[in-house]
């Protein structure tokens, strides 16, 4: 995806396995898209679709970095983390698959929904991993 | 429905600073997993759940949800809490089980989305 158009960038760290501050930067990519004018409608979709990534990072990942990328017909979303990467993407796409612990299902999370609610969302989904990490990139149009 | 017949056909109580009584919601919605949550509801719903931790508030910040049903008698962290003040969002804590909870906001005319 090349870089052309692009307005602003506005990048998160996300830790790995820190629960308490996951959605924090979620909550800032949607307080920024709100306070320049994003639709509603939009605004939740990307919120989503960001939330889910984030929890993703949080849950399964070593740890790594969202981004919200700013054009201006459209809004990316992309998630780089720092492995161990996602052995089988075409089974993790699968509603209800999921890899995660006890622990996480008991806050709520790996229902095996994350990568699913990602791509409903967007207009455009892109995701490559290897043990390196995995790199998800979500368009939505504004 | 209404907040305030919300929280008399729960005997709910309240447990942030925010609170319109006559603020409305038309569907519910309730589920321990909040990707479900993400996945199939939307802004015009009450989130009824088991969960009392932050992701809670999380997800109802993304959704543009404005009030959470806390049953099986849940009381939720401070942080939690303070979460859902900033958010400007309503969170009730019923004793009822999630099921009768639902049964009697569905007698009372709630509708679940479909």
């Amino acid at each position: 995806m090349s870089d052309k158009g692009l307005i602003k960038r506005i990048a998160y760290n996300v830790p790995a396995n820190d629960f308490k501050a996951a959605g924090k930067s979620s909550s800032s990519i949607k307080s920024n898209l709100k306070a320049i004018g994003i639709d509603a409608r939009i605004l939740r979709k990307i919120a989503i679709i960001s939330y889910e990534a984030e929890i993703n990072i949080v849950i399964h990942s070593y740890g790594g970095n969202l981004y919200c990328d700013l054009y201006e017909d459209k809004i990316v979303i992309v998630s780089e983390d720092k492995g161990p990467g996602i052995p089988d993407i075409e089974k993790a796409m699968t509603e209800g698959f999921s890899t995660a612990s006890e622990s996480v299902r008991e806050l709520g999370f790996g229902a095996g929904m994350g990568l699913p609610n990602m791509k409903r969302y967007s207009d455009e989904f892109e995701i490559e991993s290897s043990e390196n990490g995995t790199v998800i990139k979500i368009t939505i149009l504004i | 429905m209404k907040f305030k017949d919300i929280k008399e056909i729960l005997n709910a109580n309240i447990l942030t600073d925010n609170f319109n009584e006559d603020l409305e919601v038309n569907y519910a919605f309730a589920s321990d997993l909040m990707s479900d949550v993400l996945a199939y509801a939307n802004n015009d719903t009450l989130l009824i759940t088991g969960l009392n931790n932050p992701q809670v508030i999380r997800t109802a910040e993304m959704m543009d949800i404005s009030i959470v049903v806390l049953v099986r008698g849940k009381l939720p962290s401070k942080e939690t809490i303070d979460l859902a003040n900033e958010n400007l969002l309503t969170i009730f804590s019923t004793d009822y089980i999630m099921f009768k909870a639902c049964g009697l906001l569905f007698e009372k005319g709630m509708k679940g989305l479909e």
